[in-house]
């Protein structure tokens, strides 16, 4: 499992998850993007259209990121959840917290 | 089944004492280290798979429920002592998949657990396993010491 990171013109860190974001990985992720934070970025997008699973303490980083970067007056908005994690989402009732969409694109064209 | 490296898997036939049916039983020490919860879940999705249980109930609320209990018990039951480790007991009968997972703690009481969903709870960065696993399958129980939690699931 690893994460990618690249930027898109508009400005978007756009950080893809290959796997799994469970409790073993979960600091490398909070690392990069707060890495990216300290760099001065303030949009930052988490793709999972390459990710089989999401645990209880991943969806804790991404509240975590997420309550970081709007301190930073930025936004950390979510993509390509399948139905599965979806679900997660839906049942944690954090799909409210954050902006999610079905396509990194999708996502990009708004952000 | 080719099982991965250095989990030890313990399986045999029994009669369930609850119901008196026959059931596989599949036993697996894990070591406390959370960089073996994917494999230990992984292996257990596979044996239920193989012994007929839904793809939808393995891969996910089975998958789901256990890489919770699991980290659960690796951090907060056995408090990441390398020299702990956890029991997990899946028992497999032809209505009920039940996975049991016990760790070394000295327990905790499931009641004091905050409800993660509620408006305050909403922002919290931890405490979503349990209520993950209590919405994933059809019974949730410990034990009196707050050690073991078994998770019950009906098959689809």
């Amino acid at each position: 499992m690893s994460f990618t990171i690249r930027k898109d013109p508009k400005g978007v860190v756009i950080v893809g998850v290959d796997g799994q974001l469970i409790v073993s990985n979960r600091h490398e992720l909070k690392q990069k993007v707060l890495d990216a934070v300290a760099d001065g970025e303030r949009k930052v997008l988490v793709d999972f259209a390459e990710t089989g699973y999401i645990d209880s303490s991943g969806l804790g980083v991404l509240v975590s990121l997420s309550k970081r970067l709007r301190e930073e007056g930025g936004e950390l908005r979510l993509s390509g959840l399948n139905d599965d994690l979806r679900m997660l989402f839906e049942l944690t009732k954090l799909d409210t917290l954050f902006n999610i969409t079905d396509s990194a694109d999708e996502a990009l064209a708004s952000f | 089944m080719t099982e991965p490296s250095h989990l030890a898997v313990q399986r045999s036939e029994a009669v369930s004492p609850e119901t008196g049916c026959a059931e596989l039983r599949i036993c697996i020490r894990v070591p406390t280290d959370l960089e073996v919860v994917e494999e230990a879940v992984d292996l257990v999705a596979r044996h239920c798979l193989a012994s007929g249980v839904s793809a939808q109930q393995a891969r996910f609320n089975l998958r789901v429920a256990l890489c919770e209990a699991l980290s659960n018990a690796i951090i907060y039951g056995n408090g990441l002592d390398p020299r702990k480790s956890v029991d997990i007991e899946v028992s497999l009968a032809d209505q009920l998949v039940t996975v049991r997972v016990t760790d070394e703690g000295s327990g905790f009481d499931p009641d004091t657990v905050p409800e993660p969903s509620l408006p305050d709870g909403i922002e919290a960065t931890t405490g979503r396993g349990l209520f993950l696993i209590r919405r994933l399958v059809d019974r949730v129980y410990f034990n009196n010491r707050g050690n073991a939690i078994c998770m019950v699931l009906r098959r689809a």
